[in-house]
């Protein structure tokens, strides 16, 4: 086993195919260790770990903490609304300030992209980026191919539709880095107003018609329409966006062929997939949620390892 | 970088068989017994003692694990070789059973250290053995001693002790190398 190329994960575009192929083995690992009758192992008993979320988190923060108690580090939380960053203190100062109580490794999440790079130049720890504004969201992006993997056998020469609000997705953004990385095909499906201009750039494909992006794909990544970062209307209503890019029980057993169903939460049952598709066969959110922990030690434990 | 040979592959053969004769006079059936090797060299011996548990001496059904000890090493960031995971694969729980570690070459002792905690995350074992082909005696850091040993090998510490497996690396042999 080698070591990863980066000290901070700051976004996929920064690793490489070969750092993606050593978090996934030392994810097999881990997928293992949290399926024994006692999950933790004592790797990181001499790190701390802080996470600071300037952002709301559930799925994410819950993950990073359970895959931190499970390495045995000890783990400080924060949450930004109850803090002095309401009373106007800078970033630097509030990370600086957590890391004079000796923390060795700091997960962010926060509303400005590039948060996560800023504070990787300027302080001394290891940062992992937890979601920075429309920016990259690496973590969700390596369970996703991680969750493909594994149903798949492997991500080359898939076929992958991201549907809906490109636009304001960082896991979108992140997920097209990765799986062109592993050699899948991408191709985004939304509303013109929600595709960015030029995504074509990134070597992706457009398509506007949800039944036909669906006809091509062997996995569907639903994505939720992010409304707190809209200032004006992108569509008319969330009816309508529902009725042409939400997916139901009709339109998915109408396919000729059976394709995974991905979505990387929170779900709005009802406007992107209705439950019973939430909830089919075909569908492996449940699996992300699990193999986003295996995932998250993976990395926190290849870049504890660099932490000198 | 010279090599002396410490055992032929005949002389692993006839350690092997007295190791599997004592094996079966302390557990007899094994039915309460759980052969662990340790990964990732520790696997070849463990196999080779239970297929021989089986076929020489027909005791039938002994079960067989390994043990992957990477994430309990007490030298995590203290060496500049970043540490290897292998895989665990221990398919039953070993809650008030005899288990015998099994690995290649005891030296410092921390790898058993580290298994004896790694193994409690499948259970609490009646009692946990160990058996090594070699123990290199004068070496450890720890008190922890072998109840079954193939040799016992005075080494001083620039050598390495060496034990090749026909699976893997094509014969049978342990070499002393000066390093």
């Amino acid at each position: 086993m080698s070591e990863l190329s980066v000290n901070h994960l700051l976004g996929i575009k920064y690793i490489n195919e070969k750092d993606i192929n050593l978090i996934f083995e030392t994810a097999d690992h881990f997928k293992e260790v949290i399926n024994r009758p006692i999950k933790k192992v004592p790797s990181l008993r001499d790190i701390t770990i802080a996470n600071i979320f300037f952002e709301n988190s559930t799925r994410t923060k819950l993950s990073f903490e359970l895959a931190q108690k499970r390495l045995s580090a000890d783990v400080i939380s924060f949450s930004a609304a109850q803090s002095s960053v309401k009373k106007g203190e800078t970033l630097i100062d509030t990370v600086n300030n957590i890391l004079s109580m000796k923390v060795d490794m700091v997960v962010m999440r926060h509303s400005n992209p590039g948060a996560a790079h800023f504070l990787s130049q300027n302080v001394k720890a290891s940062i992992v980026n937890a979601g920075d504004g429309a920016h990259e969201h690496p973590t969700q992006a390596l369970l996703d191919s991680y969750s493909i993997r594994e149903k798949l056998g492997d991500v080359a020469g898939k076929k992958v539709v991201i549907v809906g609000d490109i636009l304001h997705s960082r896991v979108a953004l992140s997920n097209i880095y990765a799986l062109q990385m592993q050699g899948a095909e991408v191709k985004v499906c939304g509303p013109n107003t929600l595709i960015p201009r030029h995504i074509e750039s990134l070597g992706v494909t457009v398509e506007s018609n949800l039944r036909k992006a669906l006809e091509w794909c062997d996995v569907a990544n639903m994505l939720r329409v992010q409304n707190e970062r809209m200032d004006v209307n992108f569509f008319p209503s969330t009816r309508e966006y529902a009725q042409q890019y939400g997916l139901d029980k009709t339109l998915l057993d109408s396919l000729d062929k059976e394709i995974l169903i991905m979505h990387p939460g929170p779900i709005n049952r009802g406007v992107e997939i209705t439950s019973d598709v939430a909830d089919s066969k075909q569908s492996i959110i449940l699996n992300q949620v699990e193999n986003g922990v295996a995932i998250r030690m993976a990395v926190i434990y290849l870049l504890a390892s660099k932490i000198q | 970088m010279s090599q002396k040979v410490l055992l032929t592959s005949k002389e692993v053969n006839i350690i092997l068989h007295r190791l599997a004769c004592q094996l079966v006079e302390k557990h007899l059936d094994f039915s309460d017994t759980i052969l662990v090797g340790i990964q990732p060299r520790g696997t070849f011996l463990a196999r080779r003692l239970k297929d021989m548990l089986e076929k020489e001496y027909n005791i039938s059904k002994i079960a067989l694990g390994y043990l992957d000890i990477t994430f309990f090493r007490d030298d995590f960031r203290r060496t500049n070789k970043p540490l290897e995971a292998n895989k665990t694969q221990i398919d039953f729980i070993v809650e008030n059973k005899k288990v015998v570690f099994i690995d290649d070459v005891l030296y410092t002792g921390r790898s058993i250290r580290s298994a004896l905690t790694a193994i409690q995350s499948f259970g609490r074992p009646s009692e946990i053995e160990l058996l090594t082909l070699i123990d290199r005696r004068f070496s450890r850091h720890l008190p922890i001693q072998p109840d079954y040993r193939g040799r016992q090998v005075d080494a001083i510490n620039d050598e390495r002790v060496l034990v090749c497996w026909k699976e893997q690396d094509g014969e049978d042999a342990v070499y002393l190398i000066n390093k």
